[in-house]
């Protein structure tokens, strides 16, 4: 019994809240990586852009619901999000044809379109704050939970409890769903291999009579699809807050970097990677153990390796370890 | 003469703006304007060494921006005592430890050739070590964040004159950027900004959450300054008579002597404020002109024409017999240790260390907004630099309201547009910024002063 109860906490404080983090870093970190290996910069405003997305998300969310829309027991919000995508889409490539095109076409070094993506950084920033303000934002409705710890205790007897959010359920199944189908588009059609072309050899894949500024266009798009679905369902599990997307680039970075960048699928990974080991590292084994151990062994101290303040830390000294060790990432991304 | 002509007309139209603020706002405002305008100057002055002379990028300014603060801390602010007594011992000897480790993983690393059983040798030296480290500091933390920590609960620092934290600041930034240039200094470029920056936010979190070392986020106040106080000022029968005299013109006009005395308390009371603002503006100003004659000498000396030799072309350096490893080392040690200096004085300025307040917006990206507009590769252009943006940063602000004010005027005060843009007027600093940004690179792409290279 001991062992099941311990079984449930580490399910419960770890491993489905680092699933649902993990899959909300792993689609800004396809995101980042689409972006580096076809577009060949760093893309700083990737945070920014995720709340641009969730932005009008949240606004037109509102707007149904002041018109009495709602999707029962699901958010709203979920309803939103194609329209959502939509103004995303269009706004990347707004965005494309002004400023990035420029020194594309001018083949300018990597480090200078990153420069110019800190501009977009500051205007992207700017406009959603004018716009929605700087507050924390809450857009969520329909049914919170889809297991509670006490309905958990009364069905199965245990001390420990279960809580499944549906939110949690959600990121994970709407994740799963999203790089699927990306994965499908990127190995199986036509336009996927000529991307992929696109990314491993420019030269060669232009000579093989790859239009160039269609790769470009649907790479702007496939990354507003993935920074909408991804802010929303990071705001959908905490909240919309402008000022924690821009911070969230970070471990989204990381995520990439780690995973190989250049690598959708190392992408994927590297996003629940960094989740795991933030909140493997950070969670205190104090309650886990007393479960395990004897009595006379249990720990007086909370068995914590590092405190939660260190969370975006532990995320960024695997990255510093990654870049160390195995520059190309875990899963061999572009040499660096 | 010809040559600097550029350079006096935008420091000139740039004074002006300034004492444009002093005649319409207050000048009050714009001395505090100017002094961070120097202090920019002086971070855009190190990013610049880095990113104009070498071509490095860094995109950890924060960090060491936080570091040179917390010198300015560990300096000026005199030693707890009792937190002394009760965990500075085990503080030391954690010390003690972590120099150990490092000794024992260079030892393993030159003796051991190249195999697992040396990766796992340094994995169970650091692992040990981080354990014994927690054992001894666990418990000394706590004791030192018990003592008073209300206004304590930290070791406090040397009790010594802040200014001397200018130069340990710079100690301080150039000693981390030792350790950041061994560890990524070889990657390239937009790797080396992404590893930076995630750097310094590292930095900026053992900062405010090691209670003991720098009281965290509950914040540093008070400290120590190397100019004087207000209240002093304004008791000081010298300083009243300074004011008595550059107003005497006014004064004379009011007839009545209760009125008359009022007026000059007030005249007293604003001239303290400016007075203790121009101080800190000399000794700031001072540095940056050292720090510019430093930075101009060593541009067009020999070795800075191997730093843009080695910046243009590195291959073609290396095989000229340059150690382009070294070199780039020993330049982003110069850059960051500079941005230390800048980060120490803003403490100094503001007389308090919020570790909370460093993010990388306002301390990383706005610094490399100056840099890319004033001109990189450019002294006076990164000085430049630091002034235009920082203006605009500022007064952004009141120019939107104005604007917006402006072009509403038709509306009523209720309409909910023209509230919400009022609300708003704040974040249009981000969106000048950001375009500003981006019409200087695409059209300006070497700045407001760009590079100008000398033939010898």
């Amino acid at each position: 019994m001991d062992f099941l109860n311990a079984i449930i906490l580490l399910l419960n404080y770890i491993i489905v809240p680092a699933l649902s983090y993990g899959s909300q870093l792993a689609l800004g970190a396809i995101f980042v990586t689409l972006i580096y290996g076809i577009l060949r910069f760093a893309n700083f405003a990737t945070g920014d852009m995720m709340s641009f997305g969730t932005m009008f998300a949240i606004l037109l969310t509102w707007y149904f619901q002041s018109l009495g829309i709602s999707l029962g027991v699901l958010p709203t919000a979920l309803l939103a999000i194609p329209f959502a995508i939509i103004m995303m889409i269009l706004y990347m490539l707004i965005i494309d044809k002004l400023v990035f095109r420029y020194y594309r076409i001018k083949k300018s070094p990597p480090v200078q379109l990153a420069m110019v993506s800190i501009g977009v950084l500051f205007v992207t920033q700017a406009i959603v704050r004018i716009i929605i303000g700087p507050f924390d934002r809450r857009f969520f409705d329909g049914e919170r939970f889809i297991l509670k710890a006490n309905e958990f205790k009364e069905m199965t007897g245990l001390n420990e409890g279960l809580t499944i959010k549906s939110t949690q359920v959600l990121t994970i199944v709407v994740t799963i769903i999203v790089v699927s189908i990306l994965f499908w588009f990127l190995n199986k059609t036509k336009t996927g291999k000529s991307m992929r072309a696109y990314s491993d050899n420019e030269d060669l894949a232009l000579l093989s009579g790859i239009d160039p500024n269609r790769v470009v266009m649907i790479t702007w798009m496939i990354a507003g699809v993935l920074a909408t679905i991804g802010g929303v369902l990071y705001g959908l599990d905490k909240s919309f807050k402008p000022f924690v997307y821009f911070n969230n680039m970070l471990p989204i970075f990381a995520a990439a970097i780690v995973g190989g960048i250049g690598n959708p699928f190392g992408a994927f990974l590297g996003g629940y990677v960094i989740a795991f080991a933030e909140i493997f590292i950070t969670y205190a084994y104090k309650k886990f153990l007393m479960y395990l151990l004897p009595e006379s062994l249990e720990p007086d101290s909370l068995m914590q390796l590092l405190s939660t303040d260190y969370k975006f830390a532990v995320s960024f000294s695997i990255l510093v370890i990654v870049l160390l060790f195995r520059p190309t990432g875990i899963f061999k991304g572009k040499v660096l | 003469m010809k040559q600097y002509a550029n350079v006096f007309t935008a420091y000139a139209i740039m004074i002006v703006l300034i004492i444009l603020v002093g005649v319409f706002q207050s000048w009050t405002v714009a001395l505090s304007i100017l002094n961070f305008c120097l202090v920019s100057a002086v971070m855009t002055m190190g990013a610049n060494i880095q990113w104009g002379y070498a071509g490095l990028i860094n995109f950890g300014i924060m960090g060491y921006t936080a570091l040179g603060g917390l010198a300015a801390v560990l300096v000026s602010v005199a030693p707890v005592q009792e937190a002394w007594s009760v965990g500075g011992l085990d503080m030391i000897i954690c010390l003690g430890i972590i120099v150990l480790m490092v000794f024992s993983i260079r030892y393993v690393l030159k003796k051991i050739k190249k195999s697992k059983k040396r990766n796992y040798i340094i994995a169970a030296v650091i692992i040990a070590g981080l354990i014994i480290l927690r054992m001894i500091a666990g418990p000394a933390t706590e004791h030192i964040e018990a003592v008073n920590p209300a206004k304590t609960g930290f070791l406090g620092g040397l009790g010594m004159p802040i200014l001397f934290s200018w130069i340990v600041g710079a100690f301080f930034a150039g000693g981390l950027a030792y350790i950041v240039g061994k560890v990524a200094l070889g990657l390239r470029a937009d790797y080396l900004a992404i590893a930076t920056l995630l750097i310094s936010e590292i930095v900026i979190a053992v900062i405010k959450h090691e209670d003991w070392l720098s009281r965290g986020v509950k914040n540093v106040i008070g400290l120590e300054r190397p100019v004087p106080y207000e209240v002093d000022l304004q008791n000081s029968p010298w300083f009243i008579n300074l004011v008595e005299k550059f107003y005497d013109g006014k004064l004379k006009l009011i007839s009545s002597l209760t009125e008359r005395q009022d007026f000059l308390n007030q005249l007293v009371i604003n001239a303290s404020s400016v007075y203790v603002k121009l101080c800190l503006a000399g000794l700031f100003l001072i540095v940056v002109i050292i720090l510019l004659i430093i930075t101009q000498k060593a541009l067009y000396s020999p070795w800075g024409r191997m730093m843009r030799a080695i910046r243009d072309n590195d291959e073609a350096a290396n095989a000229m017999g340059k150690n382009v490893v070294k070199e780039h080392l020993l330049i982003f040690i110069l850059g960051s240790a500079v941005v230390g200096i800048a980060g120490a004085m803003m403490v100094t300025h503001d007389g308090l260390f919020t570790p909370g307040s460093y993010r990388p917006m306002r301390y990383t990206f706005l610094i490399w907004v100056m840099v890319i507009v004033g001109g990189s590769g450019n002294n006076f252009g990164a000085i430049l630099g630091g002034f235009v943006v920082w203006f605009l940063w500022i007064e952004a602000a009141p120019i939107a309201l104005f604007l917006i004010n402006f072009f509403t005027s038709h509306l009523p005060e209720t309409n909910a547009l023209k509230m919400h843009l009022i609300d708003s007027a704040p974040y249009f600093r981000f969106l000048t910024m950001g375009i500003g940004l981006l019409l200087i690179m695409r059209y300006r792409p070497k700045g407001i002063l760009p590079e100008k290279i000398i033939k010898q």
